[in-house]
């Protein structure tokens, strides 16, 4: 069975955000970018699922600039078997949109015939969690969405989801679409004779063109602001100013 | 963590390996810093860790189990190590790069063979022994013997200060054949710590860099295999040279570390105390602070990183070898200076890893050649150049 894990390049997690002047997105020049987290933890799956046996092959995908090249490698660097690179936009700021990133993965997995798509729950940039959603009805595959365990027997796939209050397990048949959320292991570090490796490894570069996507935005940003800074805390004197101000603050 | 830096841009498998050193370090190491400095123990458990990583071999053919890289890429290792923990950086440094990148130099193919691959995966643990109670900088001054009897060379006498001392199981130890040689009466030796006769101190109690264990290594008639001498007899004093520069320039990375991590500290600090109703970096003086803390902490890199580029096209120089960890180990000192200095009170709590960083920082104008040696080395190779 063939693994098909789609990456994203993301500003680092640990960089401190900060909101272009004009307002219209976050300010991505010169910034730390790595690999989304979350699709860390699905390369890391993958990888898990190949050296179990129950994969024979692990390809990694990312959709958008030239420099996402640098996220592949770290994806062959930690184990993934070839990549491919769909270039999508020229300009760091210019974010591919859900819907076109689900469209060119449909495309790619027409081509490749993966047993199953491994995921990020969502990309730590803006949030939105629906790719993996929206390839799944593309394609009409079945989905596990926030995956924190994964067991694959035959032609069904358990997958254990966390919900709202707990912890749900479900059933799908193979192939199918699951999305990880952050419990379902820990990524493991790439060693450096893997990075060295990582560099001979096949990477194809593609263009959304090649597929026949259109992946002009099709929403518009109207404003982006940083978070309201948090007011000043106030030091009570007693235990009653305390509840008398929680009182105040409609607290209590 | 300050993040804002300039990227040096080194290359996509370099910068690929500083991405995964720093986040084990910010990971594995950081956590531990303030527990290691306190216990002055070192975490043993780490070496396997390193050997997994590969970061024990890096400048070591792939044949041997290394990973076949630069000294660039050895110089980020040891810096973004050095960022989380300076002792433990310089444990590393003295393992990887004193030992494993000496026997590698220096060795003959069947020595290759038998250390380098124990090294490398983190199985055992190196170090490197010149230093004497009575030669230091004067390394000609070294007492050490090693005398032929009975099909080995004799060694009897003892080093100090060694690094990974009380821990190593292969040492490279220079001693005395020929004392009445000087220069040309030193020899290199490999050292297996099971051999009859050797012994160490318990690791020294120290200001800084706690953790990375030294000790006292005592040669009470141990019989070393004439096989074991690296390099040939007699030109040991070469073998050492052949390792010098690099060992300096590898080992700076631990000064632009040190000054990464001030940065880490420092920057969060200024953003988040308050006095007078605002936060202190605000304030002018406290600008001025990291404005010359990130100038330097940037020079420094600058400086190192071409040196060792320089390193890895074979036209390394002695004097900027030297030059560089001079600028760089100083460099540090003054910047750790001015993060205790701009923490104030809380910086100065034995508990917050500036204070730890400051003491660290001390063992670089001091150790592997103290600042006086470097400048009178730099000094002489300039003058040299004059004819």
């Amino acid at each position: 069975m063939k693994v098909l894990v789609p990456v994203k390049r993301v500003i680092d997690y640990n960089v401190k955000v900060r909101v272009k002047a004009d307002g219209s997105g976050v300010d991505l020049a010169n910034v730390k970018m790595s690999m989304n987290p979350f699709d860390e933890i699905a390369v890391e799956e993958a990888i898990r699922l190949k050296e179990a046996g129950k994969a024979d092959e692990v390809v990694a995908v990312s959709i958008g600039v030239k420099q996402a090249q640098e996220t592949l490698r770290t994806a062959l660097a930690m184990g993934a078997d070839r990549a491919i690179l769909v270039i999508a936009a020229d300009d760091v700021h210019q974010d591919i949109e859900p819907l076109a990133v689900a469209k060119i993965l449909a495309k790619v997995v027409e081509e490749e015939q993966p047993g199953i798509v491994l995921a990020g729950k969502q990309a730590i940039d803006n949030d939105m969690n629906a790719t993996g959603q929206m390839l799944s009805a593309l394609l009409g595959w079945s989905q596990g969405t926030f995956a924190s365990e994964l067991d694959i027997e035959g032609d069904a796939a358990k997958i254990t989801r966390e919900v709202d209050g707990g912890l749900q397990t479900i059933s799908v048949k193979m192939p199918t679409i699951v999305t990880v959320d952050l419990r379902l292991n820990e990524p493991r570090y790439a060693s450096l004779p893997n990075i060295m490796k990582a560099k001979k490894k096949p990477l194809d570069e593609k263009t959304a063109a090649d597929y026949g996507v259109d992946v002009t935005p099709r929403l518009e940003v109207v404003k982006t602001e940083e978070p309201p800074a948090r007011a000043a805390g106030i030091i009570v004197g007693s235990v009653d100013e305390l509840v008398e101000k929680l009182k105040e603050a409609g607290a209590v | 963590m300050f993040t804002a830096s300039m990227t040096f841009d080194l290359g996509e498998e370099i910068n690929a390996l500083r991405d995964m050193v720093h986040r084990w370090a910010q990971e594995r190491v950081k956590p531990i810093a303030t527990e290691v400095d306190r216990t002055n123990a070192f975490p043993n458990e780490l070496w396997r860790e390193m050997g997994e990583l590969g970061l024990l071999g890096i400048t070591t053919p792939e044949a041997y189990g290394g990973a076949g890289m630069s000294y660039l890429a050895h110089v980020i290792a040891v810096e973004e190590i050095a960022r989380a923990s300076a002792s433990v950086s310089l444990s590393y440094g003295a393992h990887s790069n004193l030992c494993v990148n000496q026997i590698k130099l220096n060795g003959t193919e069947e020595q290759k063979r038998t250390y380098l691959p124990r090294l490398i995966s983190g199985e055992h643990i190196g170090a490197l022994a010149m230093s004497e109670a009575g030669a230091g900088s004067d390394v000609v001054g070294m007492k050490l013997r090693a005398e032929k009897r009975n099909g080995y060379f004799t060694l009897s006498g003892t080093k100090f200060w060694i690094t990974n001392g009380p821990d190593a199981d292969t040492l490279v130890v220079y001693a005395k054949t020929d004392p009445d040689a000087g220069a040309k009466g030193i020899t290199a030796f490999i050292v297996e710590k099971d051999m009859k006769g050797f012994s160490t101190s318990p690791h020294f109690d120290k200001l800084g860099m706690r953790g990375s264990n030294t000790a006292e290594l005592i040669f009470d008639d141990v019989e070393v295999p004439f096989e074991n001498v690296l390099g040939e007899e007699g030109k040991g004093v070469r073998v050492l040279m052949s390792g010098l520069d690099y060992e300096r320039v590898v080992l700076s990375g631990i000064g632009t570390g040190i000054m990464a991590a001030c940065l880490d500290e420092v920057m969060p600090y200024l953003a988040e105390r308050k006095q007078f109703g605002q936060p202190i970096g605000n304030f002018q003086l406290m600008q001025g602070k990291i404005a010359d803390m990130y100038t330097k902490m940037n020079s420094a890199r600058a400086y190192v990183y071409e040196v060792a580029r320089a390193c890895d096209r074979g036209q390394v120089t002695r004097q900027d070898a030297a030059a560089c960890v001079l600028y760089a180990s100083e460099e540090a000192m003054t910047v750790a200076h001015q993060a205790v200095q701009a923490m104030g009170g809380a910086g100065f709590m034995s508990e917050t890893p500036v204070s730890r960083i400051f003491r660290d920082a001390k063992l670089m104008e001091i150790g592997a050649g103290t600042s006086e040696i470097r400048r009178m080395l730099i000094g002489r190779e300039l003058m040299g150049a004059m004819g």
